[in-house]
């Protein structure tokens, strides 16, 4: 199934979702939505609070299940499958309000991100065969290249916790890509930054885009960055899809203000 | 040299306090002491992978040492004991056979994991100790209607075995089992939770969302950090039924299971060598309360008020301890080492030695 996969990499896209529908009860969080993205894509998604983003993103990374339609992860559709295997098959994601683990390093952080291409189990931890001892150097070189080039290395035995909100926030995206993603989904990144930390993610962010050859995928509350990164932008409010575009269209688009703004006439 | 250190030291340590046992340099009163440390450092450092490590409240560990108990002592009897016939064995392959014995009471002790494991996928905290003690209560209660082992009546006979050890050499067998799986516990737990595979564990622990987002199967994690945790325990289990000759349902519940869970927070959650040093305080505690002078003293005021009342050292011990876990959870809820090592606490001590 991978092997295929990798083959149609170029033609097939990294996410493709159609007629995805979440309902919670009588709620319907995420209406016949439907989106494709290519390889090396830089795409957005925005709404007003409630219009059912996280749900989106909770439904790609396997979290929920969704009640109809159909997500393929490059190719491989992830119906039944559990966020772990998901992850595996090559999307990683942030959270709106961070989830690092906070009381181990900032290195362990890093590797135990890579978890499902340990190639080793319980007993080989154990008794600490040649292969146990190959893959653990690799994992930590490889944790330790990807937090020299985050420019992270001198907090490797920190403690996130310890650790500014900003940089908390560098720490999580490198702990999503440790994971070796195709797809790198981003819930607001810049929610808590302030404009300073705002520039410096946009730039974080387009340099992860090119050096990664990742296909991001983000929520942002804050327009100027999207407008600055995206090249294609998706509304939606209330689980509907209401405009898509670039971002000069979204910005003139009356569906869009409205939902931000509200009516004209009350 | 500070590879090998502790190992050295470790070794020397055993030899030493064999060949005194050996030699009845210490008497047996000791050697029973120093056997019971050892099975509560196991218990202790096995549950604290659940516990301390995972973040999971479970307070059923005694099943388990249960169920190790009984199938090891069960297949003690079976092989080297007259009670259902034949021995099947000879006597002779004893010192190959027990430790066999002992895995397989952990093997299983490690299976019947699995009723508090699987409930875990979807339950945590409160309502997975209520699992645990309900799994606790379970394994107590069948094994008490089961006649042919015994039922409530306990089982024994295993001391069968452990004179077939001394027909061999007459020494503290005992002692040197309880030494040999004591340091391979401490040994497998150490490499588990250091490596990039066992800090999945403490990855659930701190966010078990984060930790299934970013590609840890929290599920078999699960499951194999309670079949460790439980087939550890099992093992302890079986070394207890050994050294005592006699096992009993009611010796393994819940007030068991509540001195492996003091142990724990009194080490502190997730601290190996906390888990440890408690479990060797713990146990030097409860002996040490045991004396009726002791307790006699520390009550005097007390009996000086009422001259009538004339307090007895295994009642009183049982409102001492859970008084100093009162004030231990007031003043340092943490436990004494606080999730951190020994080796974090005193980082000098990383000079001398290197543990993995």
């Amino acid at each position: 199934m991978m092997t295929q996969a990798q083959i149609q990499t170029d033609t097939t896209p990294v996410l493709e979702i159609s007629g995805l529908t979440q309902r919670f009860g009588g709620l319907t969080a995420v209406n016949d939505f439907n989106v494709k993205l290519m390889p090396g894509e830089l795409s957005g998604l925005i709404g007003p609070n409630g219009a059912g983003k996280t749900t989106v993103f909770n439904l790609v990374s396997g979290f929920y299940q969704p009640t109809e339609g159909k997500i393929l992860i490059d190719g491989v559709p992830t119906a039944g499958l559990r966020p772990h295997k998901v992850t595996s098959l090559g999307v990683a994601r942030t959270f709106q309000n961070i989830r690092l683990w906070n009381d181990m390093t900032v290195l362990d952080n890093i590797r135990v991100a890579q978890h499902y291409r340990l190639g080793y189990g319980f007993f080989h931890s154990v008794i600490r065969n040649r292969r146990y001892k190959q893959r653990e150097t690799e994992i930590e070189q490889e944790a330790n290249e990807l937090l020299e080039v985050f420019d992270l290395q001198r907090y490797t035995e920190e403690f996130p916790k310890n650790l500014p909100y900003g940089t908390q926030r560098k720490l999580e995206i490198a702990r999503a890509l440790s994971s070796h993603p195709k797809l790198l989904l981003l819930d607001e990144p810049a929610a808590g930054l302030n404009s300073a930390d705002v520039k410096e993610l946009i730039r974080l962010v387009r340099w992860i885009h090119e050096k990664f050859d990742v296909t991001i995928w983000m929520i942002e509350h804050h327009m100027d960055v999207m407008m600055e990164l995206c090249n294609q932008i998706k509304v939606i409010d209330f689980g509907e899809t209401i405009a898509e575009g670039n971002p000069d269209d979204i910005r003139n688009n009356q569906a869009v203000i409205t939902a931000y703004l509200g009516d004209d006439n009350i | 040299m500070k590879k090998y250190s502790l190992n050295l030291l470790l070794v020397v340590f055993a030899v030493l306090l064999l060949v005194s046992a050996h030699f009845r340099w210490i008497d047996n009163y000791i050697q029973i002491v120093v056997m019971t440390i050892g099975i509560n450092i196991i218990m202790s450092t096995s549950l604290n992978l659940v516990n301390g490590n995972m973040g999971e409240f479970t307070c059923g560990h005694a099943a388990f040492m249960c169920v190790g108990a009984y199938i090891s002592s069960i297949l003690s009897v079976f092989c080297f004991g007259s009670k259902f016939g034949a021995p099947l064995f000879p006597a002779g392959s004893v010192l190959i056979v027990f430790p066999i014995i002992l895995l397989i009471g952990g093997i299983m002790a490690a299976l019947s994991s699995l009723l508090v494991s699987i409930p875990s996928f979807k339950t945590r905290d409160d309502y997975l100790a209520i699992i645990s003690i309900a799994v606790n209560y379970m394994i107590i209660s069948a094994l008490e209607n089961m006649d042919f082992i015994g039922g409530s009546r306990g089982f024994q006979g295993m001391k069968d075995t452990v004179w077939a050890m001394i027909d061999i050499f007459d020494g503290p067998w005992m002692l040197f089992w309880v030494i040999l799986f004591t340091t391979f516990t401490v040994w497998v737990i150490r490499r588990f939770i250091t490596s990039t595979y066992g800090k999945g564990v403490n990855a659930i622990c701190q966010d078990e969302v984060a930790a299934e987002i970013m590609s840890v199967n929290t599920n078999k994690i699960k499951i194999v950090n309670f079949m460790v945790a439980a087939g550890l325990a099992g093992c302890a289990g079986g070394l207890y039924a050994h050294i005592i000759g006699y096992v009993n349902p009611q010796s393994f519940n819940i007030l068991k299971s509540t001195e492996a869970m003091v142990m724990v927070y009194l080490g502190g959650m997730g601290s190996l060598s906390g888990a440890i040093i408690s479990a060797i305080l713990f146990t030097g505690l409860l002996e040490v309360l045991r004396s009726q002078a002791i307790i006699d003293g520390l009550v005097s005021p007390l009996t000086f008020m009422f001259p009538d009342w004339e307090p007895s050292a295994g009642v009183i011990k049982w409102v001492l301890i859970p008084l100093l876990l009162v004030i231990l959870m007031q003043f340092r809820p943490e436990g004494i080492m606080g999730n951190r090592e020994l080796s974090d606490v005193f980082p000098r001590l990383k000079k001398f030695y290197r543990f993995k």
